[in-house]
C-alpha cells in the first residue's frame, strides 16, 4: 500500500516559485496498480519521483504498508522500491545477469541465490535464460531489453514498484504484448504499482485505478470505468477523449455481456422444433452446435418456418466466432468486419458459451449512465 | 562480390611494405649503418633505462593526477566551474611542448626534475579532458537509474559512471602516452637523459648511426606503448560498451 498526505512540491527557479505538487492526497491500495495520468508538466512524474525521492519533497508524508518512509535513508527506501523508466537504463557494461543482480548484491545476497533469480526471472518474460544471462543489453531489441528493465525492478521482490512511461519508447505492436505480459505477471505477483503514464488507452487497459494530474493537483481519482462513464469536469472529459464511451469497450469482456441463454440447437436436432425454440426465445436465430458443442453455424427463423427434416440440411455457417475474454472492441470491430449485428462466443477451447448482439454491447456501455441518472 | 575480389588482390599498402622494408633492410645492410648502430649499443641500453623511467614516471603521474582530476570536475558539485577549469587546461595545450619544458627550466633547473614535470604537464591534458568528458557523455538515464535502485554516489561511479566512460579515458591515455614517448627526447635538451642524447648529439656530429642509434629505438618505443595501450584498451573495457569488441 501507498498513501501519500500532503504531498507537496514546489520548485525554486528565476522566475519564482513553481508548484509541481500541491496538496496531494491519494492512497494506492495492496496489489493494485494506480496509473498518474495527466498532460505534460502535470506534476505526475514529480509525485511518482518523491516516492522514492529521486526529487525531495517540500512538505507531506509518504508511507509505504503504513510506514512513514522519511524515517528510513534515501539508499535503504530506494532499495525496497522496484524503480522502471522510460529510458529503460539497463547498465551497457554489464550483461544481463549482472543488470538483474544489481539491486539482490547491493542488499547483500549471495551471488549463487542472485543468479538463480536472475534466471528465474527472465523465465517469467519468456526470455531464454541460457541465451540471454550473458548477453549485453545492445545485443537485445527494445522490446526484450524493457522486459529485462521491468524484471530488473522486481528482482528482490519489492513490495512497491514506481514505473515512469515504462512502455512508452516501444513500437505500438510490441507494447501491447509487453502491456499484456506484465498484467499476467501482475495478477501473480500482486505488487502494489504506481505507473506513470500520459496515454489514456494504455491508463485505461492498465489500471486499477486511474488518478489524473492537473497544474499539480489531482482532478479525480476513481476506477477507469468511472473515470470514463462520469469524468468529474470539463477538463477530464477533454482530456480522456469525445470517444470515451468507446474506450470502455475496453474494459467489458464479451462474456459479460453475451447472452448464454440464447437458443442453440444440434445440428442432428429435428428443424420444427429449432423452430419452436427460436419463436419460444423471439430472437429469429438460432446457433447450430456440433456434437463438441462448437458452434458451426446458424439457422434463421424463415429457414426453418415449417420445414421438416433435420437442422444441417438447413444451416448457413457463421460468419464468424469470438472469444469470451476478448474485449467487446474486439467484438465491436469483428461484428462490423462481418457486418453482422450478433456472434456467437466461445471458451477457450472453442466450445459455444452464448450469443453477443450489438443491442447487448450498447446497452451494457450505457448502463453505467442509466445508473447516474436514476441516482440522481 | 566485393569481398571475395578483395581478398583476392591485397591492398596497396600489404603489396608494398615488405618491399620498402626489404629495400631499406638492404640499403641498411650494405651501407654498414648496423654496425654503426651497433657500436652505440652500450649507450642504448644505458639511455633506454633513463628514457623509460622518464616516461613512466611522468606518464605514471599524469594518469594519477589526471584521471581523479577529470572525474572531481565532473561531479555535480564543480558543474559551474568545471568549464572554467577546462578552458585553463585548454590554453595549457596551445603552448607548445618544447616551450613547456623550456618554461620548466627557468623553474626548476636543468635534470630530472624539470624533464619530468614538462612531460608531466603535457600528458595531463588529454586525460583530464577525457575523463571528464567521457564521464559526462554518460547518459542522465543510466544514473537516474542507478540512484533510483538505490546506489550510492561511490557505487554509481565506480559501477556505472567509470566502466561506461571508459573506452573514452583509455582513448585520452593512449593520446597522453602518445605525446609523453614522443616529447621525451626533447628532456636531454634541460639535461633529462634519455634516448635525446643519441639523436641530438648524433644531428650535431652529423653522424647517422648514432643519430639512428637513439631514433630507432625511440620509434620502436612509441609503437610498443600504443600497441600496449590498444591491447590494454581491448581487453579492460566491457565488452557491453567497447566499441572494438
Amino acid at each position: 500500500m501507498i498513501r501519500l498526505e500532503n504531498l507537496t512540491k514546489v520548485f525554486e527557479t528565476p522566475n519564482g516559485p513553481v508548484v509541481a505538487a500541491d496538496d496531494v492526497n491519494m492512497e494506492v491500495p495492496e496489489g493494485e496498480i494506480c496509473i498518474l495520468l495527466g498532460p505534460s508538466g502535470c506534476g505526475k512524474t514529480t509525485a511518482l519521483k518523491m516516492i522514492n525521492r529521486l526529487i525531495p519533497l517540500t512538505s507531506g508524508k509518504i508511507y509505504i504498508d503504513g510506514k512513514d518512509t522519511s524515517t528510513l535513508n534515501d539508499v535503504e527506501l530506494r532499495r525496497n522500491i522496484g524503480y522502471v523508466i522510460q529510458q529503460i537504463g539497463l547498465f551497457p557494461n554489464m550483461t544481463i545477469e549482472e543488470n538483474i543482480c544489481v539491486v539482490p548484491k547491493l542488499l547483500g545476497w549471495d551471488t549463487e541465490r542472485a543468479k538463480k533469480r536472475a534466471a528465474e526471472l527472465l523465465d517469467l518474460v519468456a526470455l531464454d535464460p541460457k541465451l540471454f544471462l550473458k548477453r549485453y543489453p545492445k545485443e537485445l531489441s527494445g522490446g526484450q531489453q524493457q522486459r529485462v528493465g521491468v524484471i530488473r525492478a522486481l528482482a528482490a521482490d519489492p513490495p512497491v514498484m514506481l514505473m515512469d512511461e515504462p512502455f512508452g519508447a516501444i513500437d505500438p505492436i510490441n507494447r501491447e504484448v509487453i502491456q499484456d505480459e506484465f498484467l499476467k505477471m501482475q495478477s501473480e505477483l500482486k505488487k502494489t504499482i504506481m505507473f506513470v503514464s500520459h496515454d489514456i488507452d494504455e491508463a485505461v487497459k492498465m489500471g486499477d485505478k486511474i488518478a489524473i494530474f492537473r497544474a499539480g493537483k489531482i482532478e479525480q481519482y476513481d476506477s477507469p470505468d468511472v473515470v470514463l462513464a462520469h469524468p468529474a469536469n470539463e477538463f477530464i472529459a477533454d482530456f480522456v477523449g469525445a470517444d470515451r464511451t468507446l474506450k470502455r469497450l475496453r474494459l467489458v469482456t464479451a462474456k459479460q455481456v453475451c447472452d448464454a441463454d440464447a437458443p442453440a440447437v444440434s445440428r442432428h436436432g429435428r428443424a420444427k422444433d429449432a423452430h419452436a425454440m427460436i419463436r419460444e426465445h423471439g430472437t429469429h436465430v438460432a446457433v447450430v452446435l456440433d456434437a463438441d458443442h462448437h458452434p458451426v453455424g446458424y439457422v434463421t427463423e424463415d429457414m426453418v418456418e415449417g420445414a421438416s427434416g433435420l437442422v444441417h440440411e438447413f444451416a448457413r455457417a457463421l460468419p464468424a466466432t469470438v472469444p469470451a475474454r476478448a474485449d467487446l472492441r474486439a467484438v465491436v470491430s469483428e461484428m462490423f468486419a462481418h457486418d453482422t449485428m450478433w456472434l456467437a462466443c466461445t471458451d477457450d477451447s472453442g466450445r459455444y458459451v452464448g450469443v453477443i448482439t450489438q443491442p447487448a454491447v450498447t446497452g451494457a456501455l450505457g448502463e453505467t449512465y442509466r445508473r447516474a441518472g436514476k441516482a440522481a | 562480390m566485393a569481398a571475395p575480389a578483395a581478398m583476392q588482390k591485397p591492398r596497396l599498402g600489404t603489396r608494398v611494405v615488405p618491399w620498402i622494408a626489404l629495400a631499406a633492410g638492404i640499403l641498411i645492410g650494405t651501407s654498414g649503418l648496423i654496425d654503426q648502430i651497433g657500436a652505440y649499443w652500450e649507450d642504448i641500453t644505458y639511455l633506454s633505462q633513463g628514457h623509460m623511467v622518464l616516461v613512466a614516471a611522468s606518464g605514471g603521474a599524469a594518469i594519477l593526477t589526471g584521471i581523479p582530476v577529470g572525474i572531481w570536475l565532473s561531479r555535480p558539485s564543480m558543474e559551474r566551474s568545471a568549464e572554467t577549469v577546462m578552458q585553463v587546461f585548454n590554453i595549457g595545450t596551445t603552448i607548445p611542448t618544447l616551450a613547456v619544458i623550456a618554461l620548466s627550466m627557468t623553474i626548476l633547473g636543468i635534470g630530472f626534475a624539470p624533464a619530468f614535470f614538462g612531460l608531466f604537464v603535457a600528458s595531463l591534458l588529454p586525460i583530464v579532458r577525457n575523463t571528464y568528458a567521457g564521464l559526462l557523455a554518460v547518459p542522465a538515464h543510466l544514473k537516474e537509474a542507478a540512484h533510483g535502485m538505490g546506489m550510492t554516489p561511490a557505487q554509481i561511479l565506480f559501477r556505472v559512471e567509470i566502466p561506461n566512460a571508459l573506452y573514452v579515458i583509455f582513448s585520452g591515455v593512449r593520446t597522453a602516452l602518445a605525446i609523453n614517448v614522443g616529447t621525451t627526447p626533447l628532456a636531454f635538451l634541460i639535461g633529462g637523459g634519455g634516448l635525446g642524447e643519441l639523436i641530438f648529439t648524433g644531428i650535431d656530429l652529423m653522424d647517422t648511426g648514432m643519430l639512428l642509434a637513439g631514433a630507432v629505438p625511440v620509434a620502436m618505443l612509441a609503437v610498443l606503448v600504443d600497441f600496449l595501450m590498444g591491447q590494454a584498451q581491448l581487453h579492460l573495457v566491457p565488452k557491453g560498451v567497447n566499441p572494438l569488441r
